[in-house]
C-alpha cells in the first residue's frame, strides 16, 4: 500500500512550528517511515507546481503552521486545503493568530511606515514602500499584496484539526500523528489537547489560596517570582485561568506567567475576555466596600498594555478581531 | 465602498437616533426603571432594557456581542455600594467595566460608549438622569460603527 502523503507549509510564522517537528528527534524518523512528505519548503525542495499537479485530494493531511497575512499565503492554503484530506492548523499562530496577529493593532500603512520609513535603522527619505508591481528595465516584478488584517488559518479555510502551542510540544505533535495514522481522530473541529484550564494542571496550583486578592500588579521583569507560588498571588499575571492545558506548563516550569498560547478551553468564545473577568475577580477585592471609583481605576491603570497583554496570541481569533483604525 | 457610503449617510442623517443596550440588575435599577416608569418621569426613548439578576452576571462578552451587533452605547447599571443582593456582585462589575473599558479604547472605541452607573429601586428620578445623561454622550460620538462585525474598516473578505 502506497505511504500516505503529507505536507508542511509555513505562512506568517517565526520557522519556530518547523523546528517543534524536527524536536521530535528519532520519533521523527518513524513519522518519515510511515509517510510520505510532499511538500516541505523548510526542508525540501518540492514546489507550488508539485502540489498543483496533484489530484484533488490526494494529500492525506496538511499541517499548516502560521497566519495568513499575505495574498500569497492565502493561495497556498486554499491550494492546499484543495489537495488534502485533512487540514491541521499547527501551532498557535495558524490556531488562533499568534505573535504575527498583534500587528491587528495596526494596519498596512502604519505598518509599512514604521518598518520601512520611522525604524532608525532605516533611510528612506523619499518614501519608497513595497509595491505590488515595480517596473524594473522593462520587465515588471509583482509581490503578493500584503494585507492589512491577519487571518487564522480557518478564517481563511475551512479547518479539521488544530494543534495549539508555540510551538506544539512533542507529545501532542506525536499523538495528532499516531491518531491520524490510526485513524483514532476525535470529532472534526477539535483542538487535538486536553480541554482542561493550565491552572487546573499547574503545579503551583495548591498554593493558590482559595480566596485571591491582589493589590499591585506587578509585570515579571520587576520581581524574582517566588518558584513555588501562584504567580496571581504575588500580582504578576498569569493567562493561566483562561487557557487550555497540555503544554507541560512549560512557561511556570521556567519561572515565567502564561501568556496564553494554547489559546481558550473550548467552552471560552474570547481569551481576552475570559481574562479580564479573571482579573476582575481578584484585583482589589479587599476592602472593595471602601474604595473610590478613581481608586478601582488607578488599580487597572497598573496592567501594563492589557489589549496586548489578554489577546497576546488570540487577537485575531478574538471577537473584535482587530484594532479599528482612525 | 458601498459599505463606506452608508456609514456616512448614517452619520450624516439627522433624524439618527442612538440605540442603547440597558443591563439592568433585577434589585434596584430595574425596580428604579420600574419606578421611573410608574412616577411618569420623562427620559429619552432609547434604552433597550435586558433585566439580570446581578450587574455581576454581565460578562464582558456581551458588551463585545452588543456593540458588534450594532448597538451604539451600552449602559451597566446595579446597586449602590454595599447594596448588593448578593453581596459583592456590584464591586465584581465595577472592576470588571474598568478593565474592559481599558481594553476597549486600546482597540479604538471611543470612552463614553460603555458607561455604568449605580441607581437603588428608590431612585426613579436618578435613572431617569442616568439614562439622559447617557443617551446625550452616545449622541455626541454619533453612530458606533467601529465594532460593527459587517463593517470591517478594511477588507471585507472574510
Ligand atoms: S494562575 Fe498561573 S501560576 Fe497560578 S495556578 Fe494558574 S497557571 Fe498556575
Ligand atoms: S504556559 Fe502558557 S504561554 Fe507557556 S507554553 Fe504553556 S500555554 Fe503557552
Amino acid at each position: 500500500m502506497a505511504k500516505p502523503k503529507v505536507a508542511f507549509y509555513w505562512c506568517a510564522s517565526c520557522g519556530g512550528c518547523e523546528e517543534a517537528v524536527v524536536d521530535l528527534a528519532e520519533d521523527l524518523l518513524k513519522v518519515v517511515d510511515a509517510v510520505d512528505i510532499v511538500l516541505w519548503p523548510v526542508a525540501l525542495d518540492f514546489k507550488r507546481k508539485d502540489v498543483e499537479a496533484m489530484k484533488d485530494g490526494a494529500i492525506a493531511v496538511s499541517f499548516i503552521n502560521g497566519a495568513v497575512r499575505t495574498e500569497e499565503q492565502e493561495e497556498m492554503v486554499k491550494l492546499l486545503r484543495k489537495k488534502s484530506g485533512l487540514v491541521v492548523a499547527f501551532g498557535s499562530c495558524a490556531h488562533i493568530g499568534g505573535i504575527p496577529g498583534l500587528a491587528n493593532f495596526w494596519d498596512r500603512e502604519t505598518i509599512f511606515e514604521r518598518v520601512y520609513k520611522d525604524v532608525p535603522s532605516v533611510r528612506n527619505p523619499e518614501g519608497i514602500y513595497p509595491q505590488q508591481k515595480t517596473k524594473v528595465d522593462g520587465v515588471e516584478l509583482t509581490l503578493p499584496e500584503f494585507y492589512d488584517t491577519v487571518y487564522t488559518l480557518d478564517q481563511v479555510i475551512n479547518v479539521d484539526y488544530y494543534l495549539p502551542g508555540c510551538a506544539p510540544p512533542p507529545d501532542l505533535i506525536m499523538n495528532a500523528v499516531t491518531a491520524i495514522l490510526e485513524g483514532k481522530l476525535p470529532d472534526k473541529g477539535s483542538v487535538l489537547a486536553p480541554d482542561k484550564s493550565l491552572c487546573d494542571t499547574c503545579p503551583r496550583k495548591d498554593s493558590k489560596p482559595e480566596k485571591l486578592s491582589i493589590k499591585a500588579i506587578r509585570r515579571p521583569h520587576e520581581v524574582i517570582a517566588d518558584p513555588e507560588k501562584c504567580f496571581l498571588e504575588e500580582g504578576i499575571i498569569c493567562l493561566g485561568p483562561a487557557t487550555r492545558s497540555g503544554c507541560g506548563e512549560r512557561c511556570i516550569n521556567a519561572n515565567m506567567p502564561c501568556r496564553g498560547c494554547f489559546g481558550p478551553t473550548k467552552g471560552v468564545r474570547d481569551q481576552g475576555a475570559k481574562m479580564v473577568s479573571a482579573i476582575a475577580s481578584i484585583l482589589g477585592v479587599e476592602d472593595e466596600d471602601k474604595v473610590t471609583e478613581e481608586e478601582v481605576e488607578s488599580l487597572v491603570k497598573q496592567i501594563d498594555d492589557p489589549a496586548g497583554l489578554f489577546y497576546m496570541y488570540s487577537l485575531p481569533a478574538s471577537m473584535l478581531r482587530r484594532k479599528r483604525m482612525g | 465602498m458601498i459599505e463606506a457610503k452608508v456609514e456616512n449617510t448614517i452619520g450624516r442623517h439627522k433624524d439618527w437616533q442612538p440605540k442603547i443596550l440597558a443591563f439592568l440588575c433585577n434589585w434596584c435599577s430595574y425596580a428604579g426603571a420600574d419606578l421611573a416608569g410608574v412616577s411618569r418621569i420623562q427620559y429619552p426613548p432609547n434604552i433597550r432594557v435586558v433585566r439580570i439578576p446581578c450587574s455581576g452576571r454581565v460578562n464582558p462578552i456581551f458588551i463585545l456581542k452588543c456593540l458588534q451587533n450594532g448597538f451604539d452605547g451600552v449602559l451597566v447599571s446595579g446597586c449602590h455600594p454595599g447594596d448588593c443582593h448578593y453581596i459583592s456582585g456590584n464591586y465584581v462589575a465595577r472592576r470588571k467595566f474598568a478593565v474592559l473599558k481599558t481594553l476597549l479604547e486600546f482597540m479604538g472605541l471611543e470612552p463614553g460608549r460603555v458607561q455604568f452607573s449605580w441607581v437603588s429601586a428608590g431612585e426613579g428620578e436618578k435613572f431617569a438622569q442616568v439614562v439622559t445623561k447617557v443617551t446625550e454622550d452616545v449622541k455626541k460620538l454619533g453612530p458606533a460603527r467601529k465594532l460593527v462585525r459587517n463593517l470591517e474598516p478594511t477588507e471585507t473578505k472574510y
